[in-house]
């Protein structure tokens, strides 16, 4: 029991725990889950199908946990910049106008390294909005929330545009002659960078202190408005990443559905990985975690016949639930009413 | 002294908004004088349009005086109207039974979010976020595909719909057949208006409407002078839902329809709505009079890139977000002002 107690307080208990718990579920439900089988020199199975659908998630909850972190609010923009990011790199390489192209009008890298800076764009005008003018992070990307997608139609001459090159499909598929679907390897990328980068520099330190107590970071020498706005921008950065492979896995730009319901997702995959919505100190492997299990629980909804449109009713409920059982009244109240049970049990 | 501190920031912002209102109307009047912009019914279709949205940001207002947010409305509007339609065409109940259902969910889920919200202290955005996905995902649980109303599904829905409440004659413009044209209202511009004048009564008269500025102003000292921060978060909430749900019987009225895609992005608009109107984010300062502009501004934006024709829809959606940051920056600015002469 004491062991058991030791092992809940750990930071990474929670997102493993749902995981287990959702991988388990579906394994009695079908138990060849995990069967991994090889055709036309790919993988297939639904454990590759979550690990490949799950990176653009993965890689959104890399920004959003240190955005959540050093702000203690959520980026809510991430599913419109991914929509973006998608159309402003298909218009590039199709040419303004042109829905339908199997010629390129300039080099694929071109095109991905432009949506991928208009990602970071997209985050600069947040963190400016955020860490500069003091904004409620909500209500500053609110505006991207709405904006990203109707500028994406307007890039896209409200259609949607087709790349039918083969190169193109590469990010979002499978690269020819490997087995390992190329999303997961971009996911591992960019886990990795961010990893390194938190490890090897100080920003790691910097974005929790920012987090727990800006005036105090502030008077111990960090400035943390460049802080937060860093943040900011690498949360741009990787919704850029994601919408690329959005929009390579279907060779196209659809703005109307790249990204769609991904903010809550990403959000989710935060709160999931046990870190607080309240900001503060962070956990990115909880996160990454988290998005697995979120894409985990969207296959197997999926498998029991759930549309997409409809998904989003369980996850809210499963938001509401961690959000309630982090709050510092909810865990209060259930402390007194141990401290009542026990009082109780010493009386009698 | 004590005006001229009043004319700063609350005032300020509302004259410019009315201000912005005319210029863009007259603008409007001046390039489009040859498409009708200048009648009399340009300006009652904003209206007629807009009815629902009137409703929707009266309670946004009350949300956003204590301070918090809500970002559930247009996701109840797509519920409500949904589950009016499907339960008028499916299930063949009548119009009374179908309207008071949907208010009585806008009451329970207003209830659900106040009680997140006020008792157990966790953030409004985080928990109306989570309402927005659920009311999205309950439309297509009800049904995933677009359905419409017609007169012979239910008679009393469809005659409310189509009532029109004719302004006097002499309003009237002849046109180009000889015939004089008089313009009208429907009904539900009608409760939208009454719906604005008991809230903007509400806010000034009573003690619930002014516990609600107190709470947004500080809470520290509203706590310290006895109010139930708690409750009156909570109950801020449930109008804010309630209101929705009337919105959303508004919507339906004009619409006639149910999809799951219906007024996505609606909570933006009525959001820029507040904040053009003048009600700070922050909470606390605001009032209903200056929301009504900020509709009226968002509708002229649409009914602007409408009758141009030539533009994309997506650029009233971009305009509108881009009005929302111009009046936030400006709010903040203000703030920044304020703080530094304090010092």
């Amino acid at each position: 029991m004491e062991n058991f107690k030791k092992l809940t307080k750990k930071p990474l208990f929670l997102p493993i725990f749902c995981l287990i718990l959702v991988l388990l579920i579906n394994l009695i439900k079908s138990p060849d889950f995990f069967a991994i089988k090889i055709s036309n020199g790919v993988l297939f199975g639904r454990v590759i199908d979550i690990l490949n659908r799950g990176s653009e998630i993965a890689i959104l909850a890399v920004g959003q946990t240190l955005v959540v972190a050093v702000s203690a609010g959520t980026d809510i923009s991430v599913g419109s910049v991914m929509s973006l990011s998608a159309c402003s790199c298909c218009m590039l390489l199709a040419g303004y106008g042109n829905t339908n192209v199997s010629a390129l009008v300039m080099p694929i890298a071109v095109g991905m390294i432009a949506g991928v800076l208009m990602g970071g764009v997209c985050g600069a005008f947040n963190g400016a909005l955020v860490s500069k003018l003091k904004i409620q992070p909500m209500v500053a990307t609110l505006i991207l929330f709405t904006a990203a997608r109707a500028i994406g139609l307007l890039l896209c001459n409200n259609q949607i545009t087709y790349i039918r090159v083969e190169e193109y499909k590469y990010l979002g598929n499978f690269i020819p002659g490997c087995p390992i679907p190329t999303p997961v390897f971009v996911a591992i990328a960019v886990i990795l960078v961010v990893a390194i980068f938190l490890r090897k520099t100080a920003l790691g330190l910097y974005i929790q202190s920012v987090g727990i107590n800006s005036r105090a970071a502030r008077i111990s020498g960090i400035n943390s408005d460049v802080i937060c706005f860093i943040c900011y921008v690498i949360c741009g950065l990787c919704a850029g990443i994601a919408g690329i492979v959005a929009s390579s896995r279907i060779y196209s730009a659809d703005s109307n559905n790249i990204g769609l319901n991904y903010e809550l997702d990403a959000i989710l995959a935060v709160a999931l990985g046990g870190n607080s919505l309240g900001g503060g100190k962070f956990n990115l492997a909880g996160s990454i975690i988290g998005a697995y299990t979120i894409q985990a629980i969207t296959t197997t909804l999926l498998a029991m016949g759930v549309s997409t449109d409809v998904a989003p009713v369980f996850k809210a409920i499963i938001v509401i639930i961690i959000v309630v059982v982090q709050a510092p009244v909810f865990k209060a109240y259930m402390a007194a009413r141990k401290a009542q049970k026990a009082h109780v049990k010493e009386a009698a | 002294m004590k005006t001229k501190k009043k004319l700063d920031s609350n005032t300020v912002l509302i004259i410019i908004t009315i201000c912005l209102f005319v210029f863009m109307y007259a603008v409007g009047c001046a390039i489009y004088q040859n498409k009708g912009f200048g009648n009399l019914q340009t300006f009652l279709n904003i209206l007629i349009n807009n009815a629902g949205l009137i409703c929707v940001t009266c309670g946004m207002t009350c949300v956003m005086l204590t301070g918090g947010i809500d970002i559930s409305v247009g996701s109840v509007i797509a519920m409500d109207c949904m589950l009016l339609v499907y339960g008028m065409t499916e299930w063949h109940m009548g119009a009374v039974p179908m309207v008071l259902l949907v208010l009585l969910i806008g009451l329970v889920f207003g209830l659900v979010q106040g009680f997140l919200v006020g008792y157990l202290q966790i953030q409004p955005f985080i928990v109306t976020m989570a309402g927005m996905f659920f009311g999205r995902g309950m439309t297509a649980v009800i049904c995933s595909g677009q359905i419409s109303i017609t007169e012979a599904d239910n008679p009393t829905f469809y005659a409310w719909a189509n009532t029109k409440i004719n302004l006097p004659e002499f309003l009237g413009q002849v046109n180009k057949h000889g015939k004089v044209v008089v313009p009208y209202m429907r009904p539900t511009v009608l409760i939208a208006i009454i719906v604005l004048v008991i809230i903007f009564l509400m806010l000034k008269y009573t003690k619930f409407g002014r516990n609600l500025y107190a709470v947004g102003g500080n809470q520290t000292s509203a706590t310290m002078m006895g109010l139930n921060v708690k409750k009156t978060k909570m109950l801020s909430h449930v109008l804010s839902s309630f209101l929705c749900s009337i919105g959303g019987i508004l919507y339906c009225l004009n619409t006639m329809s149910g999809s799951v895609n219906q007024a996505r992005g609606l909570e933006m608009d009525a959001i820029a709505s507040a904040v053009i109107g003048g009600t700070l984010l922050t909470g606390g300062v605001g009032n209903v009079i200056g929301s009504f502009f900020g509709v009226l501004i968002n509708g002229t934006i649409t009914v602007l890139v409408n009758t141009n024709g030539k533009l994309l829809s997506s650029w009233a959606n971009i305009a509108t977000a881009a009005l929302l940051c111009v009046f936030i920056i400006l709010q903040s600015v203000f703030a920044l002002v304020k703080a530094r002469r304090n010092k």
